[in-house]
């Protein structure tokens, strides 16, 4: 049961439609306006213009509200950052405009924006420079939509913490900035003047952000002052009490630990605006020693812990995604920011992780129903089965949350990478399924990479049929193609001309990142910037790894699938007879596309005849990637992951050898074609293990399921036996879509989009779209009520 | 040797423990009234014509090997649910000596064996064949052997011999028990069935299968006389009772399979 304050502040949070606050860019134009600064060292200057928005924007505490922090003057309303990416007038009227991920932005708003903003920054941002010097090859890819950029609107992020605000207040952290300073050499270091001003730097970021919990406790006692509620002033001075002691302090009760993380929180998400916000990671772990404190101690009871998860939680859901446009936000398009709480997974010493909180957590997670924060599980064989049922009681309630992490992959995974075990095993995923050593890594997701592009660049030797221009390399004619490895080897050959623009893109935008953007807050929190006298963005982290996202494996194997099957082995069609029929969008060739989609081996039924082509395209792209140095002195890797890129590119590639159809979404993440998977769950993991996930930094597999699948204990235990076949054969993650009888309805209208959910019938299970009518209706509306 | 299946399933859950793939072999000697899989009935291949698929086969010929070779893929999934093969049909026992050759195969590779059927064979060729398996999903249908012949097209004499035989020789097993409308859910009826199953000592369980109208699509499909289109579906306060009976007398009882 929700208390009368939760529920309060839930709804508001709920209800409030997210709007554009224009605060942080007023207040950072004013400070880079002001001539006192412009011979500041970057990170000083940066650090400085920290400060200074910390001191002067607004200051929220809502009614009830038990841990305090907001990053707009009061929630939802979410700030911008020109400094990275400028809106022009007609982004923000497409903002307030638009039906989907919408802001509302006032006409003082966009005054603002026009008379001060604009003008100041046009240039300046780091939007307005990338695009300036990125060369004409990235850009002809970029918009042929053969791969995505992440840093064109948000800074570098994706980083997760470690435990090091529980063990350390920020008294501590300046000591060991102090220290790191005190042991620089200038004689024999030529970079000990610009580690010198990182650290200074990184000082100046935390007095800042004590400066902001200062400020929260004189507008507490404020409030305290007014309030005629003696309960609330007993908690108003409790509050006062906490943020009188930390950030500076470490923390003592469970409480502190919550407050001080969301000041973190805030000075990261203010200082810049890093992909997925900012995460506490294996939040189980960090709060379960406070909590045993709490509960021993008699400090607090059970309900008044939970109570204060929940208002944690609250404060995740009141920020939207800072607004995203064009490519960015077809790539990315939702309000959630991807903080994903890990729960479980192993301790440093490899015993079982799960404790008492973990459960708790779970309770939070099913009882708040909200959007953000995210969550996770991380799925051990040493963890027990009690915690995957408990998770899978959640996600059967058919919100998506939890999602199911293989622990033990992750931990390889990172190994693999060349982290300690240590540093693995404190690990974890966040955003969608990134792997990734928390507190100790910075793991930059670069931008998705259009797998199913490269394949129709392929065909057209260079060309970009949507506009017939010359993008790519020359890689061979169709007609000279004599068997499908000739081909493989053509499309081998723009996979790494293309990856090898990307990569050099990269290496440019982090080159002006480092120099001209640099984190110093963020940095204190991440090892070894510190030790390193080196900022987060300019590789100061012990581990830096830059990530470029592959999309559209399913699409990609199917259709090289198609033309190996129907090309070059069974010689029912010819190479180009094949591309003038893709051109035409099988108009008039409805038999030859219904020959592709039903009588072709698919990826997604562990066939081989397919899978080893999945198998083979991996194993190309992990090779034209992996290894490769990055600028920050890092490595790039792969993950294979979408978010919603898989539509957005989609939409720039023509017919597709597997059947579908020009401008149509492509296969997410690992899954299997939408409908090409015919046999059953097993099948696809069977498929989607045949890949090595071991040598990525991530992939992502959904699974649909309709709720009657689950609704049972037999059918819940055999999910969870799914769940464990699948990890013991190294498979990093799993989601279940539990449906509802809406999309059963879809499914009726649209039966070859649904073609691999299932459904339990009587006494067995079957895929929907292969039932009857009747039955059909009968099985919704045996769900419409399960609903009441 | 080849015989001749309709379907494999795989990650079927509910014919027997585990996660399981479940074989359909073609052929019925029944011809039980609420007969749900009415294209299992013939034992031969068949080749039909609908608007919505076009042309189209019932079953195929097949050998122990390739079936073999399909329900190896999910090992992994057997070994971890204590799942296994589930031969159904169809009744499997009417491709007996097929039968025997794929169990056997299965079994050699340590698979968990399970066989759904009527009991309906010769009680020699179900002894030797009952060797095989590591538990059998029994249908019991009536007790009453003129009603039996009614409604199932055949004698239920053999069936209540190699249940018998079953119990006799400690084997586990799992009685199934179809709740048919009209035809085996009056009082009398059950009063039959559980004065029956309690003699046998060793049954402690029953699964009720509630009749569902789900394959009146398939009877159309087919073209075959469906004798059950008027009956309806049994509602949950009847199923409820059913089951409340069964568990007076001492059996525990779940509804489904």
């Amino acid at each position: 049961m929700l208390t009368e304050r939760i529920k309060k502040l839930r709804t508001l949070s709920l209800s409030t439609k997210p709007s554009i606050s224009s605060e942080r860019a007023e207040l950072l134009t004013t400070f880079y306006q002001s001539s006192a600064h412009h011979n500041l060292p970057t990170p000083l200057l940066r650090a400085k213009a920290f400060q200074f928005l910390m001191e002067n924007k607004t200051i929220y505490i809502g009614d009830g509200e038990l841990i305090v922090g907001e990053r707009g003057p009061a929630p939802h309303q979410t700030p911008t950052y020109p400094e990275v990416c400028i809106h022009s007038i007609a982004d923000l009227e497409l903002l307030d405009q638009r039906e989907k991920v919408s802001f509302s932005v006032s006409n003082q708003v966009k005054k603002l924006y026009a008379d001060t903003i604009i003008p100041f920054w046009k240039g300046k941002s780091q939007r307005d420079k990338i695009f300036t010097q990125l060369p004409q090859e990235w850009i002809n890819a970029y918009e042929a939509g053969v791969f995505t950029e992440f840093l064109e609107q948000r800074a570098p992020g994706h980083t997760v913490l470690g435990d090091v605000i529980y063990r350390q207040g920020f008294k501590d952290l300046r000591k060991k900035i102090k220290e790191s300073i005190r042991t620089l050499h200038f004689s024999n270091d030529e970079h000990a003047e610009a580690k010198k001003n990182e650290l200074e730097a990184m000082l100046i970021s935390l007095d800042a952000v004590s400066n902001f919990a200062k400020r929260h406790v004189e507008r507490l006692k404020v409030l305290f002052q007014n309030e005629t509620d003696s309960k609330r002033k007993n908690e108003l001075t409790e509050m006062i009490r906490i943020s009188q002691n930390v950030p500076e302090n470490k923390p003592k009760t469970l409480w502190e630990a919550l407050q001080y993380y969301w000041y973190v929180h805030q000075g990261v998400i203010t200082e810049l605006n890093p992909w997925d916000s900012f995460n506490p990671g294996r939040l189980d772990q960090h709060l379960f020693p406070f909590y045993r404190n709490d509960i021993l101690s008699q400090q607090k009871s059970k309900a008044e812990i939970i109570e204060l998860l929940q208002a944690f939680w609250i404060k995740f859901n009141n920020h939207p995604s800072p607004p995203k446009m064009g490519v960015t936000a077809k790539e990315s398009n939702t309000y959630t920011d991807f903080a994903l709480i890990n729960l479980g997974g192993l301790k440093v010493d490899g015993s079982d992780a799960v404790n008492e909180m973990t459960y708790l957590l779970l309770d939070v997670i099913e009882e708040m129903r909200i959007l953000q924060p995210s969550s996770m599980v991380q799925l051990s064989k040493k963890n027990p089965d009690k915690f995957i049922r408990r998770a899978l009681d959640i996600v059967k309630t058919g919100f998506g949350q939890p999602s199911i992490f293989n622990a033990d992959a992750i931990i390889q995974e990172l190994l693999n990478q060349g982290k300690t075990l240590t540093d693995a095993r404190n690990g974890g995923a966040s955003g969608c399924v990134e792997t990734g050593a928390f507190g100790t890594e910075a793991y930059i997701l670069t931008g998705y990479f259009n797998l199913a592009k490269i394949l129709e660049i392929t065909l057209y030797n260079g060309h970009d049929p949507l506009n017939n221009k010359f993008i790519g390399i020359e890689s061979g004619r169709i007609e000279n193609f004599q068997s499908f490895e000739d081909f493989l080897k053509a499309f081998e050959k723009q996979l790494n001309h293309f990856i090898s623009i990307k990569i050099d893109g990269n290496n440019l935008i982090d080159k002006i990142y480092a120099s001209e953007l640099p984190a110093p807050f963020l940095s204190v929190f991440i090892d070894d910037c510190i030790a390193n006298g080196k900022d987060y963005n300019a590789g100061g982290a012990r581990y830096n790894t830059s990530y470029i996202q592959g999309v559209g494996l399913g699409s990609l194997t199917d259709s090289l699938s198609a033309l190996k099957f129907h090309v070059f082995e069974k010689q029912n069609i010819s190479l180009a007879r094949f591309v003038e029929i893709l051109a035409q969008n099988f108009s008039g060739h409805k038999d030859f596309r219904q020959q592709l989609i039903e009588e072709t081996p698919k990826y997604g039924n562990d066939d081989d005849f397919a899978d080893s082509i999945a198998k083979e395209v991996f194993e190309l792209y992990h090779k034209s990637v992996d290894g490769k140095p990055t600028a920050k002195g890092g490595v790039f890797r792969i993950n294979l992951l979408p978010t919603t890129s898989h539509v957005y590119f989609g939409s720039k590639i023509g017919a597709l050898p597997d059947g579908r159809k020009a401008g149509k979404p492509l296969s997410e993440g690992i899954s299997p074609v939408q409908g090409a998977d015919r046999l059953g769950p097993t099948a696809v993991l069977k498929s989607a293990s045949k890949i090595d996930h071991l040598r990525t930094g991530g992939t992502l597999l959904n699974q649909k399921f309709a709720p009657q699948i689950m609704a049972n204990e037999t059918g819940q235990e055999q999910v969870k036996n799914l769940i464990r076949t699948y990890f013991s054969l190294n498979g990093h993650h799993i989601q279940f879509n539990v449906v509802n009888a809406e999309t059963l309805r879809k499914a009726q209208i649209e039966p070859g989009n649904y073609r691999d959910l299932i459904v339990r019938v009587a006494g067995y299970s079957d895929y929907f779209t292969e039932l009857t009518e009747e039955l059909q209706e009968e099985i919704i509306k045996r769900t419409e009520h399960q609903n009441h | 040797m080849t015989g001749i299946v309709f379907d494999i399933k795989r990650f079927a859950i509910h014919d027997g423990p585990g996660i399981r793939t479940s074989i359909f072999f073609k052929g019925c000697p029944l011809s039980c009234w609420w007969c749900h899989n009415p294209e299992s009935k013939k034992s031969d291949v068949e080749n039909l014509t609908s608007k919505f698929k076009g042309r189209y086969f019932i079953g195929w010929n097949t050998t122990a090997q390739e079936l073999l070779k399909e329900v190896e893929k999910d090992s992994a999934f057997y070994k971890q649910s204590n799942g296994g093969i589930t031969f159904t049909g169809g009744e499997p026992l009417m491709q007996a000596a097929f039968l025997s050759e794929s169990a056997q195969l299965f079994k050699s590779q340590g698979f968990h064996l399970c066989l759904d059927t009527s009991g309906y064979a010769a009680p020699e060729i179900f002894k030797e064949l009952s060797e095989y398996f590591d538990l059998f999903l029994f249908d019991l249908k009536l007790i009453d052997d003129q009603e039996h012949q009614k409604y199932t097209g055949v004698s239920n004499k053999n069936i209540l011999k190699n249940l018998e035989y079953l119990v006799e020789k400690n084997k586990n097993i799992q009685i199934r028990f179809p709740l048919i409308p009209n035809i085996n859910d009056q009082t009398a009826q059950l009063e039959k069935v559980s004065h029956y199953l309690s003699g046998l000592h060793r049954i402690k369980n029953i699964d009720l299968l509630p009749y569902h109208k789900i394959a009146t699509g398939k009877y159309e499909q087919l073209k075959l006389a469906n004798k059950m289109e008027k009956t309806k579906e049994a509602d949950e306060e009847k199923i409820e009772n059913v089951k409340l009976f069964f568990e007076k007398k001492g059996f525990q009882v779940k509804i489904g399979g």
